[in-house]
């Protein structure tokens, strides 16, 4: 059996994404990485030196360098030809291209898998987490995406893999990128932050969510989250949110402030090594998946908290 | 311009789903079922485009069981124009965008507006899976909706943050929860809704083969979290995290 793993980055660095997805596929077959972008040959030799990995292949061209999923999906059937499994991060890069690979090489596409049981068995979760099913696929080449908290990250060196040079169809015509809003984040990204401290629709507004939780993350080192109500409200940006359908993480450390704990934020977050609970409603869902819980006012606990730390 | 809202009926919102004892799947006897929210927002979004005069007909089309018409009857409560429904169950994403192709293919819609995952199965691929068999752009995951003459600006909720493409029409488009709010449908809309056409077909119909590609082998909870421990007061949280190695 031969793997392809789709390689997330930015052209520059290769992310931490990859790894979790390396390590899913080693458990199918041999493996081999796609890295498909523009001036990404520094990735690639990144790739390459990823433990576990055979071959990879670049295709390097200025129609990938957005990675859009209309360029991109042909490229990977027509690589899929010689490959019997292809292999993305549940990232939304991930989740835009694999799909339509799928329908390309007429294959159900298995989301967002938690465990390789087989070759073909697989589990996954649905109903927002709150049941896990494992699906068992027929068809001869499977398009999967990768739960990266599910699988642990291969080790980033110790592998001597072959550099492949490989060309797709380029671009398609019909999709164009016009520009990217991607908000500079000093702290550390969410999917792989050891700690993350996130707030809720208790903290008013975007000044006061400021306010309140930065000191707090800043104090920790921490990644900083949101419930969808404190997104919708805008008081940050939608790449904040934790939850069902926005980011699935599990750190070392999730501080919940002022979140209620709606099955849709815990489907995203309940896998953490530790949770901590501040609410003032003492009968919080979120009380009953904390490790640790703390009733009280956010306004006066968190301060104090940032200042005994 | 037509645009075609997929829609699917699911299990309600609100509703926190229960393993069956037998692992065979969750429990969806007399449980509220519901539009999907993501579809909700697809169908207010085409709703929008008609009354900003870009569009000039609103389709709801639904694979799925007869109660199905119930979700379709709320998207026409909603104000979409008219229906279909294939009526199947259980077809999985791959059957779905094979079928709404083959309607693609007859109505000739200039835009193909769905939810970007259902909450049931959370698969997250009919959209994009029907871009790929039509041949056709896609906007997964959209924040932001503009058409501009023969293409649409989509503004897409990604990891970062988000990302604007240019589509050339026709093309598909996947919503996200921060697209637009959806209106509820008003009590004369909804009488309206009742003699609204509502189309009935099957897979057969279209000539799509539906057998699933995927076998659910067993379904189980979760592995469930237990409540810790409450402390008293922030020196007790913070004897916590410095037992824990989280602070100095």
């Amino acid at each position: 059996m031969k793997t392809l793993v789709y390689a997330e980055h930015d052209n520059a660095s290769l992310k931490d994404a990859t790894l979790a997805v390396v390590t899913a596929a080693s458990q199918i077959g041999e493996v081999h990485v796609l890295v498909a972008g523009s001036g990404c040959g520094a990735v690639a030799a990144q790739a390459a030196k990823i433990a576990g990995v055979a071959t990879v292949h670049v295709a390097d061209d200025a129609a990938y360098a957005q990675q859009l999923a209309e360029n991109v999906a042909p490229l990977v059937a027509s690589l899929m030809a010689s490959h019997d499994a292809f292999l993305a991060p549940a990232t939304s890069n991930g989740k835009n291209i694999a799909p339509r690979v799928a329908a390309l090489l007429d294959v159900m596409q298995i989301s967002d898998i938690l465990s390789v049981e087989s070759a073909d068995t697989f589990t996954r979760p649905i109903y927002a987490g709150n049941a896990i099913a494992t699906v068992q696929s027929s068809d001869a080449k499977k398009v999967i995406t990768v739960r990266g908290t599910a699988f642990a990250k291969a080790e980033e060196t110790g592998g001597s893999a072959t550099i492949e040079v490989v060309s797709g169809s380029g671009d398609s015509g019909t999709s164009t990128f016009l520009s990217a809003e991607i908000a500079k984040q000093e702290r550390p990204e969410l999917t792989s932050a050891k700690i993350i401290v996130s707030g809720g629709r208790a903290l008013k507004d975007a000044e006061t969510f400021a306010a309140t939780i930065l000191p707090l993350a800043d104090k920790l080192g921490a990644g900083v989250g949101a419930s969808r109500a404190a997104v919708d409200a805008g008081f940050v940006p939608n790449d904040y949110q934790v939850g069902q359908t926005g980011k699935i993480v599990a750190p070392e450390v999730y501080v919940a402030v002022g979140i209620s704990g709606a099955i849709q934020h815990l489907a995203g977050m309940k896998d953490s090594k530790v949770i901590i609970a501040i609410n003032k409603d003492e009968d919080a869902p979120i009380f009953q998946v904390a490790d640790i819980g703390l009733v009280g006012d956010l306004f006066t606990v968190v301060p104090e908290l940032v200042a005994k730390l | 311009m037509k645009i075609i809202v997929p829609v699917k009926r699911v299990i309600d919102y609100n509703v926190k789903p229960r393993v069956k004892p037998d692992g065979s799947g969750v429990d969806l006897a007399n449980v509220k079922m519901s539009m999907n929210p993501f579809d909700e927002i697809a169908i207010e979004e085409a709703l929008r485009l008609r009354e900003k005069g870009v569009a000039t007909e609103v389709i709801a089309v639904s694979v799925g069981p007869d109660k199905a018409q119930e979700t379709l009857r709320t998207a026409l409560a909603m104000g979409a124009d008219r229906a279909i429904l294939v009526v199947a169950e259980d077809v999985e994403p791959l059957g779905v965008a094979k079928i709404l192709a083959k309607i693609v293919e007859e109505e000739q819609p200039g835009l193909v507006i769905l939810g970007k995952q259902a909450i049931d199965d959370d698969s997250n691929q009919t959209g994009q899976m029907l871009a790929a068999l039509t041949g056709r752009p896609q906007g997964t995951f959209a924040n932001t909706v503009n058409v501009s003459g023969d293409s649409v600006h989509v503004a897409r909720e990604v990891d970062g943050g988000l990302q604007t493409v240019s589509l050339k029409m026709p093309a598909i488009i996947t919503t996200d929860l921060r697209l637009n709010e959806p209106r509820y449908a008003s009590l004369p809309n909804i009488m309206k809704a009742k003699s609204k056409p509502l189309a009935q077909k099957t897979p057969a119909d279209y000539g799509v083969d539906v057998t699933p590609r995927l076998k659910t082998l067993k379904v189980v909870e979760p592995p469930v979290r237990s409540a810790g421990i409450k402390v008293a007061d922030v020196d007790a949280l913070v004897a916590k995290l410095k037992e824990m190695g989280v602070a100095a």
